[in-house]
């Protein structure tokens, strides 16, 4: 069987557009089961989660919250966006800048009891500085709350 | 009065690069030889007023000048001498203000090692880097100047981040914008080649070493903040899929794609329009970096700006040059003409494989990046991707482009034959795959990623022993003869491609067979890990320069015979009242032992991280490996400038021919 030249393009292009496909395929999968949602205590509270996959939420660690299990490892806080506070539970070793009334991002999933079990707890580097969805939860905290101040339930 | 001179300095050095990116490039199109002529002296001018213009910012840090805004933002009376001088570029104006020199140096670079190439070819290149320097130096004067002054002056800085207070901050941030911006002459080149309608092998090898050298340093930029962030973050994490890490991985991506797109331009005039295409993403990426870093639309640990209005200013910028780009590559690339024709089954549609999988995986870590982005950025809410997306993505694309890898070197060009190249590579086949299941099988964990992963890590290393075998053989001379008689160049793609194979024996052995435990201890108390024992030995009280800190230590014995001494430190930055682990590590050739203080909790005792990572120092010795090639195929006879006589016959004879 002769190939001509022009056959030999077209077999190329067509591998390559098949592997692009497959890569393209692969990519949108891989995003679409791998996206991690975030959500406000209030959300939490309303039961506007997910329940099997996990999610993150943000925003202020309740001050006096914090309290450590005889292990010494597990400690149980609450996030707050100042309208709703979620209790959390994490085992492992807080980051360096974590604080009682400072910003806070913990992914995990909700517990049947409503603990929050977080798999990882982040607090970002400068004192200063608040992590991006800690100051979403507080800022659409605070907008909810002047909204209800007109229309009351 | 030294600040506004730096400030002043910077402002002659934007009309002279308004200068370098108008004059030669006019002068090249008419064919004006004095016009052309003045493009080296202006890139040397160009260059010696940012040097000047850095080195006052850098008096204002080491006079501890606090009237100026940006030192005081970023230095401390109390920080040590070499940490004021690399928080040069601690925060976004000086480390633009580094970005600039860097170009203003590749450009004099440029100019200086140019002598062979024709003279309205140099005249473009340095007039569109001067271009480049424009946009910086405009954004630095309007948006972003650091010689800005506080009035009133404070007495004292607010202090370098501590996060930054590491010998790291000194090394990573140059090494890795000298890889950026040196995608910087690519591009020019590029540009050059698109302007004057010559895109030939000529035109590939001079660029070539350019482009090789800015991948040597992007590697290694690359490598030296991986290994920072093992060991400074604490948790002994080497790559996090971090916004930040990833603007520097994906330049690092088409650069490579690049490198390799270019070998085929040069050999055998293939690929122009995708090689001037890859040049054209290499660079707009590491703008796109830039973009992403320094207008704080990420907030993570490396973006310490947050001003939207720099960050319109860049946007802006990266359409010009991303845009113009392309659009004048959409324009002249039809006059670039067709390559050499290669057969389906080639080395060249090896090349062209791996060049597309590269560019793939390059724009899965984009997708990844800026998607979070704009969603957030049109009201759709907040989203993370994180680590398991880019390893469900990076696996698949990265696996057959290793694959390839142990191919493609092999093959002819043109036109290779499958049936022949599996009779070749069968032994290696079956030795790499029974390697990638015995060994796993010895260390007692074998999955399917620890078997791929070694198999396509000796695949690589059987391959090119076999490819350096066969092409030493078959000579009556002493090796080491046979040895200098092969271009070093190839040595220098041998070693790097080895440079690889040791890089994902890394990354799978410590991905697959690493362990940690978080424990809660007294002074005395033992935990045990990996085989190893260790014992706490309680926690010091220290002072350092500009910190407190307790320091702790923890005694590694096996079977009671004591193997090191680990000691991690929770030092309390005084001025920012910031805390900060400093882990302690013991690197070894087969495992790193790691350890870092967690909290105090009562009665003495403290929480404790130990980590065993077995082959983790592969992972950046790989790197080094393939930077060390990048520098060896940089050493090649025909890059040297003594045979330049020579490559000029050879570059007229190829003009002639195409």
């Amino acid at each position: 069987m002769v190939i001509k030249a022009r056959h030999k393009r077209f077999i190329l292009i067509g591998i390559g557009l098949a592997l692009v496909g497959l890569a393209a395929m692969l990519i949108l999968n891989a995003f679409q089961s791998n996206m991690v949602f975030f959500y406000t205590p209030t959300q939490v509270d309303k039961g506007e989660v997910p329940h099997n996959t996990g999610f993150r939420i943000g925003g202020m660690v309740l001050e006096n919250s914090l309290k450590r299990q005889d292990d010494g490892l597990t400690v149980h806080f609450s996030i707050t966006d100042t309208a709703k506070t979620v209790p959390v539970v994490y085992k492992g070793v807080l980051p360096d800048l974590f604080k009682e009334g400072k910003g806070v991002v913990a992914q995990g999933k909700v517990g049947p009891d409503g603990i929050f079990m977080a798999s990882e707890v982040l607090a970002k580097h400068d004192e200063n500085y608040m992590p991006p969805e800690a100051a979403e939860a507080l800022k659409r905290a605070q907008e909810q709350g002047s909204t209800s101040l007109v229309m009351p339930k | 009065m030294i600040p506004e001179i730096g400030h002043f300095a910077l402002i002659l050095a934007l009309l002279v690069a308004i200068m370098l990116g108008s004059f030669p490039i006019i002068g090249a199109a008419r064919g004006n030889a004095v016009w052309m002529g003045f493009a080296r002296p202006l890139a040397h001018v160009h260059f010696y007023l940012i040097a000047f213009s850095f080195i006052c910012l850098a008096y204002a840090f080491a006079a501890m000048d606090y009237s100026v805004a940006y030192v005081a933002n970023n230095s401390n009376s109390q920080l040590p001498l070499q940490f004021r001088i690399a928080a040069v570029w601690g925060g976004h104006e000086g480390s633009l203000l580094l970005w600039a020199l860097i170009l203003s140096i590749w450009t004099v670079a440029v100019s200086l090692f140019s002598k062979h190439i024709p003279d309205d070819m140099r005249a473009r290149i340095l007039g569109v880097m001067g271009l480049v320097s424009v946009g910086f130096l405009l954004f630095m004067l309007m948006a972003s100047n650091p010689f800005e002054r506080l009035i009133p002056a404070v007495l004292d800085g607010r202090d370098l981040n501590p996060l930054l207070q590491d010998p790291g901050m000194i090394f990573h941030p140059p090494m890795l914008y000298m890889g950026y911006v040196g995608f910087s002459v690519a591009f020019a080149f590029a540009i050059a080649a698109l302007l004057g309608g010559q895109l030939d092998a000529a035109w590939a090898r001079w660029s070539r070493p350019w482009t090789t050298l800015a991948w040597v340093f992007l590697t290694l930029g690359i490598m030296l903040g991986s290994n920072w962030a093992y060991y400074e973050l604490g948790w002994g994490g080497w790559w996090f899929w971090d916004a930040v890490e990833n603007a520097s991985f994906m330049p690092w991506l088409v650069g490579t794609a690049l490198i390799h797109s270019l070998a085929v331009t040069e050999k055998r005039g293939s690929f122009k329009a995708w090689t001037v295409l890859l040049a054209i993403c290499a660079f707009s990426l590491s703008l796109l970096g830039t973009f992403l870093v320094r207008s704080g639309i990420i907030t993570s640990v490396h973006a310490f700006a947050t001003d939207p209005r720099r960050g319109v200013f860049i946007l802006a910028f990266l359409v010009i040059v991303i845009g113009g780009s392309l659009a004048l590559f959409a324009w002249r690339a039809p006059a670039i003409g067709r390559g050499g024709k290669f057969n389906v089954v080639s080395r060249e549609s090896f090349l062209l494989a791996n060049n597309v999988l590269l560019a793939v995986a390059a724009l899965s870590v984009l997708i990844g990046t800026l998607y979070p982005l704009f969603l957030d950025a049109l009201g759709f809410g907040k989203i993370s991707v994180g680590p398991p997306y880019f390893d469900a993505v990076f696996a698949p694309l990265m696996a057959p482009a290793l694959f390839l890898m142990g191919i493609g070197p092999i093959a002819r060009w043109k036109n290779a034959s499958l049936p022949e190249l599996a009779k070749r590579l069968r032994w290696a086949f079956g030795i790499s795959i029974a390697t990638a299941i015995i060994l796993p099988l010895i260390l007692g964990n074998l999955t399917p990623m620890i078997g791929l992963g070694l198999f396509l890590a000796f695949w690589i290393i059987v391959t090119t022993v076999y490819m350096v075998s066969q092409r030493l053989r078959d000579s009556d001379q002493a090796l080491l003869t046979r040895i200098k008689a092969v271009p070093r160049s190839w040595w220098g793609m041998v070693i790097a491609h080895l440079g690889i194979a040791v890089f994902t024996i890394g990354v799978t052995i410590v991905k697959g067979f690493e362990s940690e435990i978080a424990v809660r201890m007294v002074p005395g108390d033992v935990a045990h890990l990996a085989g190893f024992d260790f014992t706490f030995e309680g926690v010091k009280e220290i002072t350092g320069p500009n910190y407190s800190a307790s320091k702790g230590q923890l005694r590694v014995t096996k079977n009671g015979v004591e193997r090191t001494v680990l000691s991690s430190e929770k030092r309390l930055y005084t001025v920012t009242n910031m805390p900060m682990t400093e882990a302690g590590i013991s690197p070894a050739f087969i495992h790193d032992l790691y350890a870092s203080l967690g909290e105090p909790l009562s009665d003495g005792a403290w929480s404790v991280r130990i980590y065993h990572k077995p082959m983790v120092e592969w992972i950046w010795f790989g790197c080094i490996m393939m930077g060390f090639g990048g520098l060896l195929a940089l050493s090649d006879k025909r890059y040297r400038i003594k045979k330049r006589a020579k490559n000029l016959a050879e570059i007229n004879l190829s003009k002639v021919e195409s």
